[in-house]
């Protein structure tokens, strides 16, 4: 092959090296590895692109996807189309940040260390908690290892999830429990939130953990305080897993009971990006401190009595403790928890109230404006943060609405028959600071010429 | 200059250096000042409490800094200079593979049509990001000689997991009740983990004087209830495993599955391949690898290979393609062990990692690994006389050191590291693997020039000599960094894990 730009290497170095080394050919280096398995020939891969060409590629395969600059979107169910405020990319590509590794060596890493620390700080102010870690790697991986580490601390094996959680974050919940093999109860759902008397029903003195999403997966605010009294009755702890932007408004899961406080963060300034990467939080009460899975940084001071930062707690974790480690997570999302720290500071105190206070405006603008139109209705009459669940008249498919919508430019809501059998017709529109009221009069008017 | 400091790249006092702790981002706070924009309420305004009952809303709003926006970029602007990454200078952590990241990958995985697009969206309007996960996928089996692969995995130690998952469904189909999981004792922290996550009990066994799996060891420890052995090959003292034919047939005579931790796969690309070496599943580290930035602990993404008898378990959904050439998402195997992660993997970390791959295609991958293993070999040839190598034969893209000889002079690894910083280098990896007495893991990879290497080995040599004629300057090391050695017990001791700044 001849040169390439990222490798530096020359045919004289190439010789002067295998000199040093006594070897006559790089083939030489190889020889431990036996014959039978060297592959031969050229493995049938794409071929190399000049970066001209690749990037020419590149976005021909972009742009066969419909993006949020030229679509409307009215979609959520997880993933939300905010603002992102410039100045998170300009930090992000920072490379002193992005082309570094986990802070091993704190001399070196007090930037990213420090990072760490305040986005700690952002997690403890925004959910109430005492404790947070520097991240996991999403929120429903956060919400399956808060499952772990409440059953591993009361000792039981019963995990009560309520229907109105992201099913998603349910099936990443399963797929846990399976491997530790703890047993997930699943509790049906009523007005759109929890149904407190099922619920009541379903808690024992096995259960360890309540896991409750709020604001739900339909939009609903749960009542945490009334989910957390049920749950502390029992002997169980209460995980809630909860949208970060919202907490500029609501009141915050530390304060009604909660025991560990888990989300994703991809709401404060971390772009969609096909749902992945983002980055989820995870806070617990000081009791459970030592139990938390996960990188964690501590300030300390240097020998020369300088404040300072290190990753701590360490005896958790898995390179140290291997089979007995809390968790056999390796890494955080340091540069999409970098993301979330800047949205939070730049937004500061009142931003964080603005934001959300639009989110709850413009969604139920939405919510009235769409259940006007004839045979639509809310679904729910619970109260919501910035989605809700419309009833499309009987027999609506929501997926040719939405194949519809889209050759409007507009991406439209998500269609609960999916993963909520018995809610065919029924679709989730999320509505943030972003949408105006003439793009939702718009939605409002295509809908109805649908229907 | 008014300032007579000057600072020499082996500073051991810095006399006169105004020296300053770096305030947190709620230090800056001053009431009043904002640093965003938010569009108008353009829509008619209810008071909130008439649409959330007000036992629902806060009581106080969170006590987050106030701060203009020229705050937050001066802040983390200098937290970034208070950082060091592979665009700052060499970088030659053991097992971590941290070569140069492109900077095209960052470029393309930012274009709207990728950053900007939801996995809810209708089909027809992610065809593009799904073709390209479709090629990724098959360019992953290709290279690791696997038949299929998910790209679900949000790490390596994720993929761990997954793979593990899915060696429990296999062998529970079967009505087989297998618990244990072998894995040798150089073998990454992650292994055992991961396998006490999916609910295995790990038995590690030792390695023979030259750094490989003990056969008879391996003998002794399979049996009917072995479900697997997780290796790394090569394995984590930068050997390829010779053996390795045998290993798997030792293992699948015992009826167990053969797992392959990816992470060392800079040595390997083209040369061989973990599916014809006898491996069932296999994990690859993108952000290893396959270059993707390792953004100061993540994101990562870590695919998943597995072999035809594991295509039913495979986690949902996989990207097929259909007859009409469109791509569609699949779910609903029987037998899939579910959802490991939200979505559809770490897509934008996929989009870098392909266009790396195009950045180079089959042969210039293999040259990747050819240019990584020279590299490796030769600063392993140039330390020799300096330092203890516990294994001389050849290596692959890594090798490891071990820094006792040094103490008799009351140094140990970690002051060579710290001494190191001063240089304006990332040390190596220290202390691991576990089986080597004060081990130097080195891993240069191939993005690295001769003279860079030079230059490294020459100071590594001149800090063997410190430690001889001066070791107090090593045990005091650093001097030229933000801040000096930390107290890390105090710092677990009594944890600060947050500023509580309100």
């Amino acid at each position: 092959m001849k040169s390439h730009r990222y490798i530096p290497m020359t045919p004289q170095n190439e010789a002067e090296m295998l000199e040093v080394v006594g070897a006559s050919s790089i083939e030489d280096l190889f020889t431990d590895i036996p014959a039978s398995l060297r592959y031969q020939g050229t493995m049938p891969m794409s071929e190399m692109l000049d970066e001209y060409t690749l990037t020419r590629h590149m976005s021909s395969l972009a742009g066969q996807n419909a993006d949020t600059d030229r679509y409307t979107s009215f979609l959520g169910a997880g993933l939300y189309d905010h603002h992102l405020p410039s100045v998170i990319n300009h930090v992000i590509s920072r490379s002193e940040f992005y082309t570094a590794y986990t802070p091993y060596q704190p001399e070196i890493s007090q930037g990213e260390l420090q990072a760490i620390f305040e986005f700690q700080s952002y997690i403890c102010e925004l959910t109430g908690m005492a404790v947070a870690n520097a991240s996991m790697y999403d929120g429903a991986t956060a919400l399956a290892e808060a499952a772990s580490l409440a059953a591993s601390a009361t000792g039981r094996k019963k995990i009560i999830a309520l229907s109105t959680i992201h099913p998603e974050s349910r099936g990443v919940v399963r797929s846990y429990a399976r491997g530790l093999n703890l047993d997930v109860v699943e509790v049906p759902y009523g007005d759109g939130v929890t149904d407190i008397g099922v619920l009541t029903e379903a808690i024992d003195e096995q259960t360890a953990v309540v896991l409750v999403q709020s604001p739900n997966f339909f939009g609903g605010i749960e009542a945490i305080q009334a989910v957390a009294d049920l749950a502390h009755a029992k002997g169980a702890l209460l995980v809630v897993s909860t949208n970060p932007i919202s907490l500029g408004l609501l009141e915050s899961p530390g304060k009604l009971g909660a025991d560990i406080v888990v989300g994703d963060a991809q709401p404060l300034g971390i772009s969609m990006s096909l749902g992945g990467p983002t980055c989820g939080f995870f806070a617990v009460a000081q009791p459970l401190m030592r139990r938390m899975p996960g990188r964690i940084v501590g300030q300390t001071k240097d020998i020369d009595g300088k404040r300072g930062f290190v990753l701590t707690l360490q005896t958790r974790e898995q390179h140290i403790r291997r089979d007995k480690a809390t968790s056999n997570i390796c890494s955080n999302q340091a540069l999409l928890a970098l993301c979330a720290s800047v949205y939070l500071s730049v937004m500061g105190r009142q931003g964080m109230v603005d934001v959300a206070d639009l989110n709850v405006q413009k969604a139920h603008y939405a919510a009235q404006t769409l259940s006007s139109i004839p045979n639509v209705k809310l679904a729910f009459q619970s109260p919501f943060f910035n989605e809700f669940v419309l009833a499309l008249p009987e027999g609506t498919s929501v997926a040719d609405v939405n194949t519809q919508l889209l050759a409007k430019g507009m991406i439209g809501g998500y269609d609960l028959s999916l993963s909520y059998p018995e809610l065919s017709g029924h679709i989730l529109f999320a509505v943030t600071e972003k949408r105006t009221k003439a793009e939702i009069d718009l939605l409002a008017t295509e809908l109805e010429a649908i229907l | 200059m008014t300032n007579e400091t000057v600072v020499h790249e082996t500073v051991t006092s810095v006399q006169g250096a105004v020296v300053t702790e770096k305030a947190l981002i709620f230090e800056l706070s001053q009431p009043g000042r904002i640093g965003y924009s938010l569009p108008d309420c353009d829509v008619p305004r209810v008071e909130v409490s008439q649409l959330i009952p007000q036992e629902m809303l806060r009581k106080e709003e969170p006590a987050l800094p106030e701060v203009y926006e020229v705050d937050v970029i001066r802040h983390y602007t200098e937290l970034s200079r208070r950082n060091f990454g592979v665009d700052n200078g060499f970088y030659p952590l053991g097992s971590c593979t941290m070569k140069y990241n492109p900077k095209v990958n960052e470029d393309v995985a930012r274009y709207a049509g990728f950053a900007k697009i939801h996995p809810y969206q209708p089909q027809q309007s992610i065809q593009g990001a799904l073709e390209l996960m479709h090629t990724l996928q098959n360019d992953l089996a290709a290279l690791t000689g696997m038949d299929a692969v998910t790209l679900q995995p949000a790490a390596g130690a994720h993929g761990e997991w997954t793979g593990l998952m899915m060696i429990r469904a296999y062998h529970e189909k079967r009505g087989e009740h297998r618990t244990k999981v072998i894995v040798p004792d150089s073998s990454h922290g992650t292994n055992p983990a991961s396998a006490t996550v999916a609910g295995f009990q790990t038995i590690t066994i030792p390695s023979t004087p030259e750094g490989l799996v003990d056969l008879d060891a391996l003998r002794a420890a399979v049996g009917s209830d072995t479900a697997a052995l997780m290796l790394t090959n090569p394995n984590t003292l930068g050997l390829f495993e010779k053996q390795i034919s045998e290993v798997a047939q030792i293992v699948h005579e015992a009826g167990g599955l053969l797992y392959y931790d990816g992470a060392n796969s800079n040595a390997i690309m083209g040369i061989t391949r973990p599916g014809d070496m006898g491996f069932d599943v296999v994990h690859l580290n993108l952000h290893k690898t396959m270059s993707t930035p390792h953004g100061g602990g993540g994101p990562g993404a870590g695919p998943v290979g597995v072999k035809s008898r594991l295509l039913p378990f495979l986690p949902e959904p996989v990207v097929e393609k259909l007859e009409d050439g469109t791509f569609t998402l699949r779910s609903g195997s029987p037998d899939s062990i579910g959802r490991v992660k939200a979505y559809y993997g770490n897509f934008g970390i996929l989009v870098r990692a392909y266009t790396y791959i195009r950045s180079y295609g089959p042969e210039g991958l293999r040259r990747v690994s050819e240019c990584a293993v020279l590299n490796a070999n030769y600063m392993m040839h140039r330390l020799k006389d300096h330092y203890e190598m516990p294994y001389t034969s050849v290596c692959k893209h890594e090798f490891v050191m071990s820094g006792k000889g040094l103490k008799q002079y009351g140094i140990r690894t970690l002051d060579v590291a710290k001494r190191l910083l001063d240089f304006g280098y990332h040390p190596p990896t220290v202390y691991f693997p576990l089986n080597v007495e004060e081990c130097i893991m080195i891993e240069p990879t191939e993005t690295e020039s001769k003279e860079t290497l030079d230059a490294f080995i020459d100071t590594m040599i001149q800090i063997a000599g410190e430690a001889k004629d001066n070791p107090e300057l090593l045990l005091n090391a650093p001097y030229g960094t933000a801040v000096r050695r930390l107290d890390e017990t105090t710092a677990a001791r009594k944890p600060v894990l947050n500023c509580a700044c309100n």
